[in-house]
């Protein structure tokens, strides 16, 4: 079975706690990280370090911070190694703008669109997705499970007083699931080909959306395109398709370079036929699909009705 | 004293701002620095904008009038950094005043984003001359060119107006407007971008020194003392402008060994129609002011314009009718090349100016203003765009004057980028971030360049004397004048409809 397979690789899988070999990656991390008390009183059941809700980290030393603070200027760098993941960013807002704004019947000539609605950003990584929403207006919750994106995404959302209000947690969709959050838009961007079960995630998706709410998830198609775009461009998009969210040094690189790349991915990836009928079963109705269509004359991204590498779904929970 | 803390009160609303200031308004700057050295401005405590345009001419109002005219981007806080006097004083052009030299030709396209920005409205109050017609020469009378609007299709080539109608028309409008702004009326000395870099802390402080320390916020220092922050700067501040050289753009470009005078000219008769003729040593141009007035464009070598400068009135206005006219060489009849028939096989339609006869302009009774001398040179920045500082206008580019297209690329760059603004905002993204204004680069660059390129090369083909190249430019004259798709792409491009096909 696909999911047993993918289980025995040592993988990037942000949302498998039982993958502890993500523990021997980060050889700069020290392997406890001091966390106060959970806000709410929801106990952990895993063991993971790895899945501790917490809101903010507070205990940390200043040489801890001022490690953050560099890695967090290194992923945040439009210039730098997560260059594309930069560069796709408007496009996919453009996409998420103009379905929310439809959906919820908000002026789209309004700079902040979104005043009034709760958004969770699953996956958020270092808050590349988060910082822009939080700018439209919207009362952003973003969630990641790996503890060193959500330190980056806090240091850097801190000082713009328009983002510094995100609230960034270290969890997975489904313990939120569990607390019974409710948000008005689900944006999970490029998680669902990491995810182990995309069935359970997808449900966990639609239970944290509230009824005529919106889900909007994008990802990797599998098809002929894609495999090839993958083998064609694997230096670059191995960093991309493990949604560089990883802050990289040479040890991280070297042992990177180990993992088997694009082609055993691939054979994970959603045909958006199959992600329609994943979210039709989760209650989740697809209303719009877009592809994303790369021009390397322009160096920019666009919206397109090419599915058939990256696209992105907006569906809304119907009961 | 008292006039700074009320005018500090008064921050947003430039109307108010404009009575406190009357009394530092003809100072020099200078006294302004030494008068405010007690001022209560507390250190370190700067006002935050979202956008500084440093200079307030005219591509930096109509930057700030674009801005308040579209709904993404007029809830924005701007400041205006000028120390132009004239910019705090409600400017009343009276109607008796003789027509300033200093005028620009408007192209079609520049018209309609004025229209759009609800500028137009104000220019049409003051003097302004609409022109359909125009006629091109050279001093060889081997060919001349007429062009009329109506060969494109157009009711109007372009409207001749004075900077000073402009530069007022956008003031009025951006004081019209809700756009929160507030004009600074000094000079910027200092200017510093940090690298982003990240909080060390965990509870998030914002006061502006903090956000400058980590880069989101560029800071800009006065000459007045004041300290302004910004997300974004632009730099609107002319050919020589400080933005572009506090923020390290490289430029390149020549001086053209050559000098402008310009003036204001009467007629007897009204003129309707822009001329233009090469001479040897640079292009003379007569454009229609209205109400019988023309101004003169004269390009020539720097002895020659400083003895034109200081001849007398009556043998200056010799000089130019004799200029316009039969110095230098013969009219141009079209004998030389037939009337055309070379050309029938491409001609296709024939366009209504191709049957026009060449006319001398009118001649130029009285000189109507001083003389004036500008020395002429092409400029250019290599980049446009770099984090958080941005350059429209001549800041970004200086070109040749000759086809009056400097100040249409201005406000191409203005438009553009508050275009870009908008759509930066519409997904939330931070207005000074390098890949945004990049857009903008990547955009208005190769046009700009282009357009640069193509007056440059009139200047330098114009300017030599040889036989078989007049043969070419005559050659030349005669293809644009009686090729008509020719004609009309020609007379698309100077007004700012098209690019050139090589972008489009």
């Amino acid at each position: 079975m696909a999911s047993s397979k993918l289980l025995s690789q040592p993988r990037w899988f942000r949302f498998l706690p039982r993958n502890l070999s993500n523990v021997r990656l980060f050889s700069d991390l020290p392997s406890q990280l001091p966390v106060s008390e959970p806000q709410n009183s929801i106990e952990s059941k895993s063991n993971n370090r790895f899945s501790k809700p917490s809101s903010t980290p507070s205990s940390l030393k200043e040489p801890e911070l001022a490690k953050f603070s560099a890695i967090a200027d290194t992923w945040w760098d439009s210039e730098g190694p997560f260059k594309p993941l930069h560069i796709m960013n408007p496009t996919r807002l453009a996409f998420i703008r103009s379905t929310l704004c439809r959906h919820f019947g908000k002026d789209p000539l309004c700079a902040r669109p979104f005043e009034g609605l709760r958004i969770i950003d699953v996956g958020c990584g270092g808050g590349i997705l988060s910082e822009p929403l939080a700018r439209m207006g919207a009362a952003v919750t973003g969630i990641d499970a790996v503890e060193k994106n959500i330190k980056i995404a806090r240091l850097h959302a801190n000082l713009d007083p328009t983002t510094s209000t995100i609230e960034y947690c270290c969890t997975t969709a489904e313990k939120l699931v569990d607390e019974q959050r409710k948000f008005d838009a689900v944006v999970a961007l490029e998680v669902i080909e990491h995810v182990a079960d995309p069935a359970e995630f997808c449900k966990s998706l639609a239970a944290l959306t509230v009824h005529e709410g919106a889900t909007v998830v994008s990802t990797i198609n599998r098809s002929m395109r894609s495999y090839a775009t993958a083998i064609v461009a694997a230096e670059y998009l191995l960093q991309w398709n493990l949604y560089g969210y990883y802050p990289w040094n040479k040890h991280d690189i070297a042992v990177a370079s180990e993992l088997p790349k694009g082609t055993h991915e691939w054979s994970s990836f959603l045909t958006p036929e199959e992600l329609t009928m994943i979210l039709k079963r989760a209650s989740i109705d697809v209303k719009e699909m877009a592809g994303f269509v790369y021009n390397p004359l322009t160096g920019r991204w666009s919206l397109s009705d090419d599915i058939s590498v990256n696209f992105i779904a907006f569906g809304t929970k119907e009961n | 004293m008292m006039n700074r803390i009320v005018a500090r009160n008064f921050g947003s609303n430039v109307y108010r701002l404009r009575i406190p200031w009357r009394p530092f308004s003809n100072d020099a700057a200078s006294n302004l620095s030494s008068s405010n050295a007690g001022n209560p401005t507390k250190e370190g405590e700067g006002q935050q904008y979202d956008i500084a345009i440093v200079g307030g001419g005219m591509v930096g109002l109509a930057l700030a009038c674009s801005l308040a005219s579209r709904p993404l981007t007029k809830h924005l806080n701007v400041a205006i950094i000028d120390s132009n006097p004239a910019l705090g004083r409600n400017h009343f052009i009276k109607k008796e005043d003789l027509p300033d030299p200093r005028v620009s030709t408007v192209t079609p396209a520049t018209i309609s984003f004025f229209k759009d920005i609800g500028a137009w409205q104000y220019v049409e109050r003051h003097r302004h001359a609409y022109f359909d017609k125009m006629q091109v020469w050279d001093y060889t009378g081997l060919g001349y060119t007429k062009y009329n609007a109506r060969d494109a299709n157009k009711e109007v080539l372009g409207c001749v107006v004075e900077n000073k109608v402009l530069l007022s028309s956008l003031l009025s409008c951006v004081q019209d407007t809700d756009l929160q702004k507030k004009i600074y009326p000094s000079r910027l000395t200092s200017m510093s971008i940090l690298p982003n870099s990240s909080s060390l802390e965990e509870d998030s402080t914002a006061s502006e020194t903090v956000l400058f320390t980590h880069g989101r916020l560029a800071k800009l220092e006065l000459e007045d003392g004041h300290s302004v922050y910004a997300k974004l700067v632009v730099g609107a501040d002319g050919g020589k402008s400080r933005v572009r050289e506090l923020a390290g753009f490289r430029t390149t470009g020549w001086n053209y060994s050559q000098n402008a005078i310009i003036c204001t000219v009467e007629h007897a008769v009204e003129n309707h129609c822009a001329w233009q003729r090469f001479l040897p040593a640079g292009p003379i141009a007569l454009l229609p002011i209205g109400d019988k007035f023309s101004n003169i464009v004269w390009t020539m070598n720097p002895k020659e314009s400083s003895e034109f400068k200081s001849v007398t009135e009556d043998d200056f206005l010799k000089a130019v009718n004799h200029a316009l006219d039969y110095g230098y060489g013969p009219h141009p009849t079209s004998s030389l090349l037939g009337n055309g028939d070379i050309f029938s096989w491409f001609k296709g339609d024939i366009t209504m100016s191709a049957h026009d006869c060449f006319e001398v302009p009118p001649k130029v009774a009285k000189l109507a203003s001083e003389r004036m001398v500008f020395p002429l040179s092409l400029r250019h920045a290599s980049d446009y765009a770099s984090k958080r500082v941005v350059l429209i206008g001549d800041a970004a580019h200086t070109v040749h004057p000759l086809a009056g297209q400097g100040v249409n690329l201005g406000f191409g760059d203005a438009s553009t980028l508050s275009n870009i603004i908008s759509e930066g905002i519409a997904v939330g993204t931070d207005i000074g971030e390098v890949s945004l204004l990049k857009k903008y680069e990547a955009d208005r660059k190769p046009a700009n360049v282009m357009m640069m390129a193509v007056l440059d090369g009139f200047q330098k083909a114009y300017s030599v004397d040889f036989g078989p190249l007049n043969i070419l430019r005559a050659a030349a004259f005669h293809g644009a004048h009686y090729i008509s798709p020719l004609k009309k792409s020609i007379i698309s491009y100077a007004s700012g409809e098209h690019r050139l096909p090589l972008f489009s």
